[in-house]
This record gives C-alpha cells, structure tokens and sequence, in this order.
C-alpha cells in the first residue's frame, strides 16, 4: 500500500481555487521533490495534508495508509505519523524546546494508546538525538525557536523530525532563509533520517536543495495541478530551462 | 513530568463545570441581622468581644463611610449595590469554645479537604514529636489560618511559631492578646478613610490574620490563610495586619474560593504589610473566587486594598498575584517606599474570561532616597472579558535616586475580549529613572497550528502557550503555589477557544 496518496485534490480559499484536482502517490523509502514557481499551490498542498484552518477541500481525498486523512484533527493526523516541517517556524516565548518537544511526544504516544515517557527516559533520549544530529544541548533549554537563527529553526524542525519518527515528513521551503552551508548541515540532518519505512515530500522551488537531497521523484507543479513528473533529472532540466515551459501546459 | 504536562493532565480531567470549587457546606450559622447601621457595627464587636478603642476606631469609620461614595473611575460595570441587602457577619454556630483543632464542626473540615487544604493532617503532624535526626523538612511545612465566612476556624502550627517567637493568629484574637501591637499598626498603612471599600471594611471586618514577626527573626515557615465564603447574601470583609520587625523575614500566601451562587456576592477586603528596616515581606495571592457562570451571572465582586509600607530603610515588599477568579476585581496592591535604599516589587498574573472585568495593577510611591521598584503586569483575557492594568509609580520630590521598572504584557485569546493598559507616571525630581514596557499580542492561528502539528491538542496548545507567557510571574511563588496557580490558569482558560 502506498504511504500517502493524493488524490483529484481541489482546495478553496475564499472565493479563489487554488489546487485544481491535484494527484500524488507517495510510497515507503521514497523521496518526492515538488518543485514549482511562487503561487503554484505547493505551500497549500502541505497545509492542507496537515489539516491547517483556513482552506476549503471541495474535492478529492487524502489517504494516510488508506485512511482518509481529511476526516482527522491535525493532532491525530500528527500521531498517525504526519510530519510538516514549517517553512517559518513559529516562536513560543517562555516555553522550553525540551518542554515543548516532551508534551508534545507524550500527546502523541497518548493518542497512540502508548505509554507516555518520563522525564529522565525523554531527557536521554533527546539528548541523544541532538547528539546524532550534532545540535548542540543549549538549545535544547531555550524558549522554542526564540531568538534562533534561521539555520537553527530549521535544524529544530529536523530534530522534531528525528524525535518523533513520523512515517511521512513534509518539508516546506526548508532552503529558504539559509545559506549554503546551514543549508548543508539542514540537508545531511534529513538525508541521516532516510529510511526504507520512511517516506519525504520536499517542497522547494530551488534545484539547489536537491544536490543535497537527491529526490527519486521529481514533480513540478504550475497553478494547482502537478504538470509533469520524473526522476531526478527533471530537476536539472528546470533548473536550465526555467518553469516557463510549463505555464502553458498548465 | 513537566509541569506543562502537568497542567494539560489537569485540564483533560475537568468537567463540563469548570469551578471545582462550587460547591456549598451545610452548618448551622449565627448571623447579624441583614443590612448596615451601627447597630451592625456593634454587634460585630461584641460578638468578638472587643475592647472599647477597637469599637471607638469602628464607629469612626462607620460614620466616615456615611459621607463617602462609591468609586466610578474603574473600568468596570455592575449593578448598584444595596449595602441594606448583605449580612455583614456570618459565623459557623460554635458549640462551645474550641481548644483545637478536633472540635472544629466536620463539616467545615470536610469543605477544607475538598479544597485540599489539609489542616486535620497538619494538626496531626503538629503533635507528632520530630525524630532525632530524621527527616524533617520545615521548608515544605506550613503554617495554615483557615477563614469561614466571618471568622477563623483554625490556626495551624501556632506552638512552632511561638518557640520561634512569631505571632500568627487570628486579628480578633491578636485585637484582645495583643492590643499594643494591633494599636500601633492598624489603619497606619491603610488609613480609616483611606476609600470607600476600605472605610467599610474598617467599620465591619470581622477576622482575618495577623502576623508579627520580632526582630531578627526568619520565620521559620511560610504563613499561609485559607478564605471561603459560604453564607448567602453574605458579604466578607476580613482584615490582614503583618508587621515584620527590624531585620526580620516573612512568606505569607494567601488562596481564596466561594460556592456557585446566582447572585453576587460582596468581598471587601484590607490588608495591610509594615516592613520596618532591613525587614522583609513576601505577600503571595492565588486568587480564585467564584467568577459566575457562562452567562456573567453571580460570582464575587472583589475589591480589595492592599499595602504594604516599607517604613524602614533597606526594608523590602514583594506582590506576587494570580488573579483567576472573581466577576469583579478591584485591587491595586500597592508599595510605600518610605525607607531610603526600600524596595517594592509587583508580579501579576490577572487571567479574564466570560464575562469577568479585571481592574487591577499597583501603585509603587518613592518617597526615601535611593528606593526602587519593578512592576511585572500579566495580563490574559478571553472569551467576553475586559482586562486593565491600572498603575501609578510616583518619585516625591526628596525620592532622589528613585528607580522603576515595568512591563506590562496583555494576551488576547479570540477577538471580543479586551485588553487596556492605563499607567500613571509622576517624577518630582530629576533624578528618578522610569522605564516603561508594554506589550499586547494574540496567540496566532499560526502557533496554535504549529503546536497541533506536533500532536497537542487545541487546548493543551493555549496551556503551554500561556504558561510560557506567565513564567516570569510564576516563578515568583513558592514552590507548591507555583504548580497550583499553573493547574488553576488552565482551568480558567477551558474553552476559551473554540
């Protein structure tokens, strides 16, 4: 069974339709790249997959290992195994990362019917995932995302990633805002995270990040449908030829 | 587990009813005839069997409260109030005088455990002898004063805080034991015609504690008074004096609550603090009086006065509040710098939903050399609440030196609440340095969606959200008020999104 699948999805904002019946099967051990210019619908393709407010579905579905993802509350969605990791991460004043990522976890395992983990066993266990990630533990007692660098939110977005061991990871705009080499340390963080059981959905309009994560799928979207689909390669091909080309196809 | 966790744990727990407190103790009750004359006025010194200064200092303010009125300047609305429609003393019937705390009615007893106020295991622990070299740890003890309607029904641990010299007990008691004392520092903070609620209050208090701590003397617990009020139509006006003598240290925490009542009940009451040098206080509230139900109906007006004067020099008066409860609140804890080098402190937390109007802030008045002041205002409103801090921090013209700080931090949960920041500012002398902070924010769609993303639910989203916003005020408490005002802003906060 496919992990996630897409399908004939059409989302309103307002009054305006932004995806136009878009399709997309994602299967275990895969990388997809979604690559599009700006206004293409990518952003709300991966907020409406985690259930943020504010869009309309008026077609089509969402299957999570065939259930259908749309009748869930984002936070079941979340201990399901559906990961976003946010183009700006947001700031929570007062509330420690290591307070915020405990809840958090325990809300999910909660959901899950697990049990919740203590203090000292999460304490261990992050720390080792910080460790694994080479993020240092002082960020770990500062308020989540406060003050951080750009490069910093990020790499917090993959230790979350890391921690919670979601099935599927979407990752949005994770290039922007970071220099080449953030960006390198944000990409070797996501690839350590590949697995066979694990499926990554990068949305990106820049090549660039795919030198760093190599896609096996790349597709490209234009005004709210993907346009055309392919491996690696296509990326390339955008990369010199621009996303002009597609306008019109679409 | 985190005390985050701990908060959303208590939250899930909650019912569809969220004043745990609600709830009403059936005893037999002695009560003064309804309405207020001086006649009232008498009755209540008699029945507390009062010297006659005390009556005298009563009947003064009776008739200087005939000539006031009501304060309107708050940002608050209400019904009038009908002072001829209240009982003005309420006391649980007494069987015979107690001698401890045993013969205390079950009933009230069992109304202290439910709000987990453990006085019959503190009584217990009281008579237990202390093993040699076992542990014991007196940090965690404390001294508890529970107050019933009108009066005192217990004081804990009072032998241990006399070996150490201290005197805690109730102010009716300290009125007839300790009359020099209560003599010499009643009214001085808070003056007889100091404002309506307080000329009133002066005229018909009934109990509340006192505390003095000698000089030198660290007190060796915190001091701690339990208020509930359970009479109908019953209005409580209890009375706080705590004085700490030269070079001495005192943590006194108070924690409030009322049954669900249809109509309002009235709360006014006087506390007054009196640091003298190199003394200090520590004055902590978890205030959480029934604020009426989902319509704005019932629940406490609370108008309340609260001073502290640091008489001495070096002396210092801490404010810590988490204000939840109430319909209404009016209460500006205040600091009198008088003592050169004194310092005054202001840490609140005031959360507002329904309906409930919160008008508070504090006032900080620099009149010695060198003194300083820091004022950290919390602000939470939600559902259909408004919330003002009101604040006034003044530097006389011999206040050289003088030093403030303030921030003053609103967070708006939904859009038909409202938040005001109303500062007064005074310096009458060049040299004294005002700073100002404030802030007003919303919790963002986009937060509340970054937490869910994460697994938390929407409501244990706006726990930890808000927790983070109060921590510098929490941090403030000790210890074990901390977890119980973080557990209480989450409750207050239940269904303020929707």
């Amino acid at each position: 069974m496919s992990l996630l699948e897409v399908k004939d999805l059409k989302v309103r904002v307002e009054d305006r339709e932004i995806l136009h019946g878009l399709s997309l099967t994602v299967n275990p051990g895969q990388v997809h790249a979604i690559m599009g210019p700006n206004g293409s619908g990518k952003s709300t393709l991966s907020h409406v997959i985690a259930g943020k407010p504010g869009y309309e579905v008026t077609g089509g579905q969402i299957l999570f290992r065939g259930e259908d993802v749309l009748e869930m509350e984002p936070n079941e969605r979340a201990a399901k195994g559906l990961f976003l990791a946010f183009q700006y991460p947001v700031e929570i004043p007062g509330v420690t990362t290591w307070n915020f990522l405990h809840a958090a976890l325990n809300a999910q395992r909660k959901a899950r019917g697990e049990e919740e983990i203590s203090s000292p066993a999460f304490l261990k266990k992050v720390r080792e995932v910080a460790k694994s990630l080479n993020i240092p533990q002082d960020m770990l007692k500062r308020g989540v995302n406060v003050g951080f660098s750009g490069g910093e939110k990020k790499r917090n977005e993959i230790l979350q990633m890391a921690l919670f061991e979601p099935a599927v990871c979407i990752l949005d705009e994770m290039d922007s805002g970071l220099d080449i080499d953030a960006l390198r340390i944000a990409a070797d963080g996501v690839n350590a995270l590949r697995s066979p059981e694990r499926a990554m959905v990068v949305i990106t309009h820049y090549q660039r990040l795919l030198n760093y994560i190599v896609p096996d799928v790349v597709h490209v979207m234009s005004k709210g449908r993907v346009v055309k689909s392919g491996g690696k390669e296509l990326a390339l091909e955008l990369e010199e030829s621009g996303y002009a080309q597609f306008e019109d196809a679409a | 587990m985190p005390a985050v966790q701990e908060t959303v744990e208590r939250v899930r727990r909650i019912d569809v009813d969220q004043y745990r407190y609600g709830f009403e103790t059936e005893i037999e009750s002695e009560k003064a005839p309804k309405g207020l004359s001086e006649d009232t006025v008498r009755f209540i010194s008699a029945k507390k069997d009062e010297p006659a200064w005390m009556l005298e200092w009563r009947l003064e303010a009776f008739r200087r409260w005939l000539t006031m009125t009501e304060p309107t300047w708050a940002r608050v609305n209400y019904p009038k109030i009908d002072y001829q429609d209240i009982y003005y003393y309420a006391a649980p019937k007494p069987k015979k005088a107690l001698t401890s705390i045993d013969e205390i009615d079950p009933e009230i007893l069992k109304t202290y455990e439910k709000l987990g106020i453990p006085l019959r295991e503190v009584a217990i622990l009281e008579g237990v002898e202390p093993a040699p070299g076992g542990e014991q740890t007196p940090s965690r003890k404390i001294a508890v004063d529970a107050v019933f309607d009108s009066v005192s029904v217990a004081t804990t641990f009072k032998a241990e805080l006399k070996k150490a010299g201290v005197i805690f007990m109730p102010i009716s008691e300290a009125i007839r034991e300790h009359p020099e004392l209560v003599q010499k520092y009643l009214g001085s903070v808070v003056p007889t015609s100091d404002n309506y609620f307080a000329t009133l209050n002066s005229a018909v208090f009934s109990d509340g504690s006192f505390v003095y701590v000698p000089p030198g003397v660290r007190c060796p617990m915190e001091l701690s008074t339990y208020f509930r009020i359970n009479e109908r139509n019953t209005g409580q006006f209890e009375r706080t004096l705590i004085i700490a003598d030269k070079g001495s240290y005192v943590s006194y925490l108070e924690g409030c609550t009322a049954p669900q009542r249809d109509e309002n009940q009235l709360h006014a009451a006087v506390v007054e603090l009196v640091a003298l040098d190199d003394a200090e206080i520590k004055y902590s509230t978890v205030q959480n009086w029934y604020p009426g139900n989902s319509e704005g109906k019932g629940g406490i007006y609370n108008f309340v006065t609260k001073r502290g004067d640091c008489r001495g020099k070096n002396s210092k008066i801490s404010w810590t509040q988490v204000e939840t409860g109430s319909a209404i609140t009016w209460k500006y804890p205040s600091c009198i710098l008088r003592g050169d080098n004194s310092s005054g402190e202001f840490y609140s937390i005031a959360i507002s939903n329904g309906f409930q109007q919160v008008d508070s802030g504090t006032k900080m008045i620099h009149l010695g050399k060198n003194t300083s002041s820091r004022i950290i205002s919390k602000g939470i409103a939600a559902g259909k609440s408004q919330n003002t801090y009101r604040g006034l921090v003044s530097a006389h013209r011999k206040a050289t030196g003088a030093r403030n700080y303030t921030a003053c931090d609103s967070l708006l949960i939904g859009d038909k609440c409202g938040a005001h920041t109303v500062p007064y500012v005074e310096a009458k002398n060049s040299s004294a340095t005002f700073e100002h902070e404030a802030t007003t924010s919303k919790i963002s769609e986009d937060v509340l969606f970054y937490c869910v993303q994460r697994g938390l639910s929407q409501e244990e989203a706006v726990g930890l959200v808000v927790n983070g916003f109060v921590k510098d005020v929490l941090q403030q408490l000790p210890m074990e008020f901390a977890v119980e005002a973080q557990k209480l802003i989450s409750i207050s906060l239940e269904g303020s999104v929707g």
